[in-house]
C-alpha cells in the first residue's frame, strides 16, 4: 500500500514538473510576437489625447462588462457568461465613437460590429463556443484600449496552450485562465502591461 | 370517432389556407461586386464546393427544390436563410472590414473541421452538399491560406 501511494506520488509529482516546464518553454517563444508593434503605435500616440472623460468613460463600461464576463469564464459559469455577453453586447452597441479622430472611428466602429457579433454569440452558446469567442473578442477589446486609453492599470496575459496560444485582459497581475477554468486555472503569464 | 374526423378537416383546412400566405423568397439574379468568389482567387473546384454546400443559406440566392415552396417548410426555411445570411453573406464578403473578415474565416476554419457546418437538416435532403474529408480539407487549406493574408 505504501509503495503504491509513493508511486501515485512521483507520477504526480513528475507530471506535475514536465506540465510546468512546457507551459513556460511555449511561454518564452510565442509571449513576444502576439503583440504588434501597430498596437503599440497606436497606443502611444492615441493615448493621452484620448484621455477626456467622456471618452475613458465609454471605455469603461465595456471594460468593466468585459472583465465581468472573464471571471465568469474563470468561473467555468456558463449561464452568467451568457447573461455578461448579453450585458457586454449591449454596451458595445452603445458605445459612443463621435469624439474621436475619423480613421480611429473607422476602427473603432470596425472593433464594435467583430465585438457585438462575439458578444452575442458568446449570450447563446455553450461554455466551449464562448471561449472561442471570447479569444477574438478580448483581441477586439484589447485593440480599443489601444485607441481610448484607459486609466486603468491592465494586465495583458497569454496562455500558450489554448488555440495555438490566446491573450486576455485582466485587472489582477495573478494568472487566473478564462479559456480552461478550473482546468488550469494558473496557465499562462503576464506578457504586457498597460499603464 | 366524430372528433378526429372534425380534427383532421380542420388540419387539411388550415395546410390549405397557410399555403396562400406569402413568403419572402430569397433570390437575386445578379451577384454583386462584393462577392466571395469575386473578390478572391477562388479555384474552380472550391467555388464549386462552397457554392453547393454553403450558398443556399448564406448568399442572396437559394435554390429551392419544390417542397421547399411548400407550407410549412417554406416558413421554416425562410427563418433559416433569414439568420444564415445575418451570420455569414458570401455574396457582400468584401463589405466586411478585415478585422471582420478574419473572424468569419475563422468561425469558417472551425465548423468546416467540426462538422457543424454544412449543418445535419441540410445535408439530409441535399446529400451532394455533404463535404467529404477531401473536400473539409481543401476548403479548409484554402481558407486558412487567405487567413493568413488577411
Amino acid at each position: 500500500m505504501i509503495t503504491m501511494k509513493k508511486t501515485i506520488g512521483t507520477i504526480a509529482l513528475a507530471t506535475t514538473l514536465i506540465f510546468n516546464v512546457s507551459c513556460k518553454d511555449v511561454n518564452k517563444e510565442e509571449s513576444m510576437t502576439e503583440s504588434s508593434d501597430m498596437q503599440q503605435e497606436a497606443m502611444n500616440d492615441g493615448g493621452d489625447m484620448a484621455m477626456n472623460d467622456n471618452q475613458t468613460a465609454n471605455a469603461k463600461i465595456v471594460l468593466n462588462d468585459y472583465f465581468n464576463l472573464k471571471d465568469a469564464l474563470v468561473g467555468d459559469d456558463n449561464a452568467k457568461a451568457k447573461e455578461l455577453g448579453a450585458t457586454l453586447m449591449n454596451s458595445l452597441k452603445s458605445f459612443d465613437a463621435s469624439s474621436y479622430s475619423d480613421s480611429q472611428q473607422t476602427e473603432l466602429k470596425d472593433i464594435m460590429v467583430d465585438a457585438v457579433e462575439h458578444a452575442e454569440h458568446i449570450s447563446e452558446s455553450p461554455i466551449e463556443h464562448q471561449r472561442e469567442h471570447f479569444k477574438i473578442l478580448s483581441k477586439d477589446v484589447t485593440d480599443m484600449v489601444a485607441i481610448t486609453g484607459t486609466d486603468m492599470k491592465l494586465y495583458e496575459q497569454f496562455c500558450p496552450m489554448y488555440d495555438g496560444g490566446s491573450a486576455w485582459l485582466s485587472m489582477n497581475e495573478e494568472v487566473r485562465n478564462p479559456y480552461y477554468g478550473s482546468s488550469m486555472l494558473k496557465c499562462g503569464k503576464v506578457q504586457r502591461e498597460i499603464n | 370517432m366524430k372528433i378526429f374526423k372534425i380534427i383532421a378537416w380542420v388540419a387539411l383546412g388550415s395546410f390549405i389556407v397557410i399555403q396562400f400566405f406569402p413568403v419572402d423568397y430569397n433570390s437575386s439574379e445578379t451577384v454583386p461586386k462584393t462577392d466571395f468568389m469575386l473578390v478572391n482567387k477562388v479555384p474552380a473546384t472550391i467555388e464549386k464546393t462552397l457554392q453547393v454546400s454553403c450558398y443556399d443559406c448564406h448568399s442572396n440566392n437559394t435554390e429551392y427544390p419544390w417542397y421547399n415552396k411548400v407550407q410549412p417548410v417554406a416558413w421554416y426555411l425562410e427563418d433559416h436563410v433569414k439568420q444564415g445570411k445575418s451570420e455569414l453573406n458570401f455574396n457582400e464578403w468584401d463589405s466586411y472590414s478585415d478585422r471582420r473578415k478574419n473572424s468569419k474565416l475563422r468561425s469558417m476554419i472551425k465548423q468546416i473541421e467540426s462538422g457543424e457546418m454544412p449543418m445535419e437538416s441540410y445535408t439530409l435532403i441535399h446529400r451532394d452538399a455533404i463535404m467529404d474529408s477531401l473536400k473539409q480539407n481543401t476548403v479548409i487549406n484554402f481558407l486558412k491560406e487567405l487567413k493568413s493574408k488577411n
